[in-house]
């Protein structure tokens, strides 16, 4: 394939055997000597103000230190610099159900549990919205004062001619699809301790040092330096191993500002971690979304124009909302060459917790309905699906309608791969023999893509994106500091290759040090896929100083130019093999080159550094900053499927997902990210959501949000297209999100070929999939249309033990008239 | 609540330790005893995170009190890597992308071991089955299945 010696190759990630034995630490395995406890107790209420709060009782308990409130930290914090609408805990208002009114810290669990129940909070409850489109009609109790109609942020984008290339069309596809909200699920709850140290001359509490499980080191470093009003060198901030992420670790979370504040009036360390169900209370997963979709197309299948309508139901703090809803709309024209779009996004504010970032953060609820529209476009044309995405593919390299730069483009050998290796021209539609009186086989084929990086960082500045020092040192032993988080993707493995290749040495030889702010430097964290890219990009930079410096130090030693050198598998040698005759000194051990070097140059050390591209950082009109990336990566799946007619029960058999990675750096890994992202989108294909009744989460746990066991998984072949970005690491780009959005779309599209029926509202659940049977048997429809029959209109009784207190859910007035609009379905 | 003495018996050695008798075993293994390979993932016995072999049987941690464990053979993941190196199938984790954040592998480490103990040469759909009160947010299995097989394979391959 390639004459790389370590990129490319299968390599075991560098801190698997910690993984496997137990020794690898993360935030919670961390104690300090004198470690507190810290609780959190969360609103019972959706909405409203605090009219009282009264933490006397609490702090006579024997055992608890302190209470803290809002009060101790009053400053407004957020992701984003637009939206700053948050506070360590709640000032006056609380906004949902688990939004955080005060901590107890005590010095074990049980003693914060109890003190919990002793603080006296009284509340004057004001109306809540749980519907993004009834918030958008309100007036007055505005969630946030400043943001009329409850909108966050709205957005209207024109590109090209839309009424034209609609008018143009041969046939219009209408619809309104439906993703309902889904949540991260990663395996390590979150968590946070937060030390102070004294400081020497003043004897008063100094440096702040915080572990926690974060995507985003630096930016926490940013927010706990903002909120508790230190200098940003007084933060350090150091993040162990992190059991996951997926989004909802790439914003500042609560609890981590929370254990901050508490460690400086408790005057002690204190730690936070979340239980299960306060993990599911404070998610920030993906919104509940409605696609309004209206996609105008020619005979022969070219679509001519493209008019979204998105509104997403964002919770009740902006998190990553802006960017959210930016991203839905951007991600529609850099897939597929569309002439003409139209997008018309809305942010609401609800009274629930606040959506985030989640993989395949804002294109995955819109690719879930463009792909299925396609779908059905191919159905009005009778064409074949795979046919119909061909006539429509970009022409790189290219700038897309709304601005986006695309320079490889291996959409189309994934589809070709996909079509192949599942047999899709001589199986689909065709698959009457696996058919059982009740049960259908069918084959839906997708496509998605995502960003390798946001080209324009959350904090707009021009420092680097990434940065990574090399150090060299007498021992030989090259230690790698960088500050991208390894978060289980990867990251430092991916590092420690590329700097491994670009220095010719074995990879026992790179050591990575990582998450560290006192010692590593500045990343922007792991968010939008952009690890491999940027800190890949910065750390072959610094290797390759590193090995200019080897090899200059070399040649000075063998008595030639450096350019005559060449270094494979620790041997420093000269190009020219006639040299090996002559005078034997013709080769040099790496051990040897960097004595040499140090003794020439001193200490051996050097510095990378990556920043995207100005021509690929977007267009000039307002929200261009999001979409943009120096390089994008491309999927097309297959998905087989069996609907099981009697009870609904879809059963995925065989996902076959071929992944444009670029280069696929470390195949092993890149094959793990996208097995992972396939995996995750059968989740929230089949059975994932959360339900929510009131502001009330019905399943806030691991058995209620029921993600797919391995009993429950189908057989998924990763199947790894290169087409090697003139930009990325070695050519490398994304490969742990893109995948993702093509999974949903292909099962619903395989649904359809199965049993003929367009389920619109995701989760496919059984009870969706009975209701749409059932519609089209009684009417005849075309599925086309968003069927309110397929909307859950049961509830489980909530079941959880969320640390609340008050009697429960005294509603508003308002509130009960909303649940019986609700209940009426008149809404 | 008045603390008792309570002997418990983990990876080989006994640890006498005063603790509540509403103690979980996972709290004690994580905070009395520094045993932080068994992880808490849910609380409600639901992902597996926290399994620990009691007297070679599989067992949830985080729903069993410690005091219950009293007489009994307890193995964590701590124990399982022999003689300070990794077994068969700790190696094929990573050689196969078993783990990826890690957060799960533990508990895996433990249901495996306790599979293959009992059914050395497990069918797919075995694995499968014995694997399903595991959870797992990153990988999506397919890679825990074949690096599975391939220890089977390389335990063989060694007994050769």
């Amino acid at each position: 394939m390639s004459d790389f010696a370590t990129i490319g190759k299968p390599t075991a990630m560098i801190d698997s055997a910690q993984k496997a034995t137990g020794q690898g630490k993360y935030t919670d395995d961390i104690a300090l000597p004198g470690l507190l406890i810290g609780k959190i107790l969360h609103s019972p209420h959706p909405h409203a103000r605090i009219v009282r709060l009264d933490s006397s009782r609490a702090e006579l308990l024997e055992g608890v230190v302190c209470v803290v409130t809002g009060k101790d930290a009053p400053n407004k914090y957020g992701i984003l610099p637009v939206g700053h609408d948050e506070t360590a805990l709640a000032i006056d208002r609380v906004r949902y159900v688990g939004d955080n009114v005060a901590c107890v810290v005590a010095i074990d669990e049980a003693s914060a549990e109890r003190a919990l129940d002793l603080i006296d909070v009284e509340y004057e409850l004001l109306p809540a919205y749980f519907d993004p489109e009834e918030a958008m009609k309100a007036e007055r109790d505005l969630i946030h004062d400043s943001r009329p109609h409850n909108v966050e942020k709205e957005y209207h984008h024109v590109f090209g001619d839309p009424e034209r290339g609609l008018s143009e069309a041969d046939i219009v596809h209408e619809a309104r699809y439906l993703a309902n909200e889904v949540t991260h699920a990663a395996m390590e709850p979150h968590s946070t301790i937060a030390a102070f140290e004294i400081d020497s001359q003043t004897g008063q509490p100094g440096r702040l040092t915080v572990w926690s499980s974060t995507q985003v080191p630096y930016y926490l470093q940013h927010t706990l330096a903002a909120v508790l009003e230190m200098a940003m060198p007084q933060v350090r901030v150091i993040k162990p191993l992190v059991g996951g992420g997926f989004g909802g670790k790439s914003e500042v979370i609560p609890l981590e500002v929370i254990a901050a504040v508490a460690a400086r009036k408790a005057k002690a360390p204190v730690k936070i971690t979340y239980t299960r169900e306060e993990v599911f209370w404070a998610h920030r997963g993906r919104p509940r979304t409605i696609v309004d979709l209206k996609i105008g197309a020619k005979r022969d299948g070219r679509i001519s124009a493209v008019s979204a309508r998105v509104v997403q139901d964002g919770g009740a703090y902006c998190s990553y909302g802006v960017v959210t809803i930016l991203y839905s709309g951007a991600l529609l024209g850099a897939l597929y060459d569309i002439p003409h779009i139209r997008f018309d996004g809305y942010r609401v504010l609800t009274n629930k917790p606040a959506c985030g970032a989640m993989r395949g953060h804002g294109t995955v609820n819109v690719r879930f309905a463009l792909e299925c529209a396609l779908d059905e476009i191919a159905a009005r044309l009778q064409l074949d699906p795979a046919e119909l995405r061909r006539h429509n593919l970009l022409q790189p390299p290219c700038v897309t309608v709304n601005g986006l730069r695309v320079l490889s483009y291996g959409l189309p050998e994934c589809m070709e791969m996909v079509v192949e290796r599942s047999q899709w021209r001589q199986r689909r539609g065709k698959l009457a023999s696996g058919r059982t009186e009740k049960r259908a086989r069918g084959f839906g084929l997708a496509c998605s893509h995502y960003v390798s990086g946001a080209a324009n960082a959350i904090i707009r500045s021009d420092m680097p994106h990434s940065t990574v020092n090399i150090k060299v040192d007498r021992d030989g032993a090259v230690t790698v500091y960088t500050g991208a988080a390894e978060i289980g993707q990867g990251s430092s493995t991916i590092t420690a290759q590329v700097v491994a290749e670009v220095l010719g040495c074995c990879l026992g030889r790179v050591r990575i040090v990582s998450g560290d702010s006192d010692v590593t430097p500045v990343d922007l964290g792991s968010y939008s896929s952009r690890v491999t890219f940027m800190s890949g990009n910065a750390a072959m930079r610094a290797a390759e100083s590193i090995l200019n410096q080897l090899l200059a130090a070399a040649a000075r030693r063998m008595g030639c130019d450096p350019d005559e050198l060449a270094i494979h598998d620790e041997i420093i040698f000269r190009r020219d093999e006639a040299h090996k005759a002559s005078a034997g000194a013709w080769s040099m051990s790496f051990d040897q080159a960097i004595i040499c070097a140090i003794e020439n140059f001193g200490a051996l050390s050097a510095s990378g550094w990556y920043s995207p591209p100005a021509e690929a950082r977007g267009g000039s009109y307002k929200g261009a900053g999001v979409g943009p990336s120096p390089a994008y990566s491309y999927s097309a799946q297959v998905a087989e499927v069996e609907v099981d007619e009697e009870t609904g029960h879809v059963t995925v058999l065989n996902i076959w997902a071929a992944h444009d990675c670029g280069r696929a750096l470390n195949p092993v890994a890149v094959e793990g990210q996208v097995i992972g992202s396939v995996w995750m989108g059968l989740g929230q294909a089949l059975q994932e959501e959360m339900i929510w009744k009131d502001g009330l989460i019905m399943n806030p746990g691991l058995l209620g949000y029921a993600s797919p066991s391995s009993a429950e998984s189908p057989h998924v072949e990763a199947i790894i297209v290169e087409s090697v970005d003139p930009e990325g690491p070695f050519g490398a780009k994304e490969a742990g999100e893109g995948s993702l959005a093509a999974t949903i779309p292909a099962i619903a599209n395989a649904i359809y070929d199965a049993v003929g029926v367009r389920l619109n509202e995701a989760p496919f659940t059984p009870e969706r999939v009975l209701a749409a049977l059932r519609a089209k048997d009684k009417t005849h429809r075309p599925g086309t249309e968003h069927d309110a029959a397929t909307t859950p209109n049961r509830f489980r009784e909530h079941g959880g033990a969320l640390r609340i207190s008050g009697k429960g859910q005294q509603r508003h007035e308002s509130d009960a008239i909303h649940v019986q609009q609700a209940e009426r379905g008149d809404q | 609540m008045t603390k008792e003495l309570i002997e418990l018996r983990v990876n080989g050695r006994t640890h006498q330790l005063a603790s509540e008798p509403n103690r979980l075993l996972l709290d004690v293994l994580r905070q009395d005893l520094g045993l932080t390979g068994s992880k808490r993932g849910c609380d409600d016995s639901s992902c597996g995170a926290c399994a620990v072999l009691i007297d070679g049987v599989p067992m949830l941690a985080c729903t069993m009190l410690a005091a219950s464990c009293q007489g009994a053979e307890i193995t964590t993941v701590e124990g399982i890597a022999s003689e300070g190196a990794l077994n068969a199938i700790q190696k094929a984790y990573g050689e196969w992308g078993g783990s990826q954040c890690g957060y799960c592998t533990p508990g895996f480490m433990i249901t495996v071991k306790h599979l293959l103990e009992n059914n050395p040469e497990p069918t797919e759909d075995e694995i499968r089955r014995a694997l399903s009160g595991n959870l797992c947010r990153c990988t999506g299995y397919v890679q825990m299945f074949d690096a599975i097989k391939a220890a089977i394979r390389a335990e063989q391959e060694s007994e050769r």
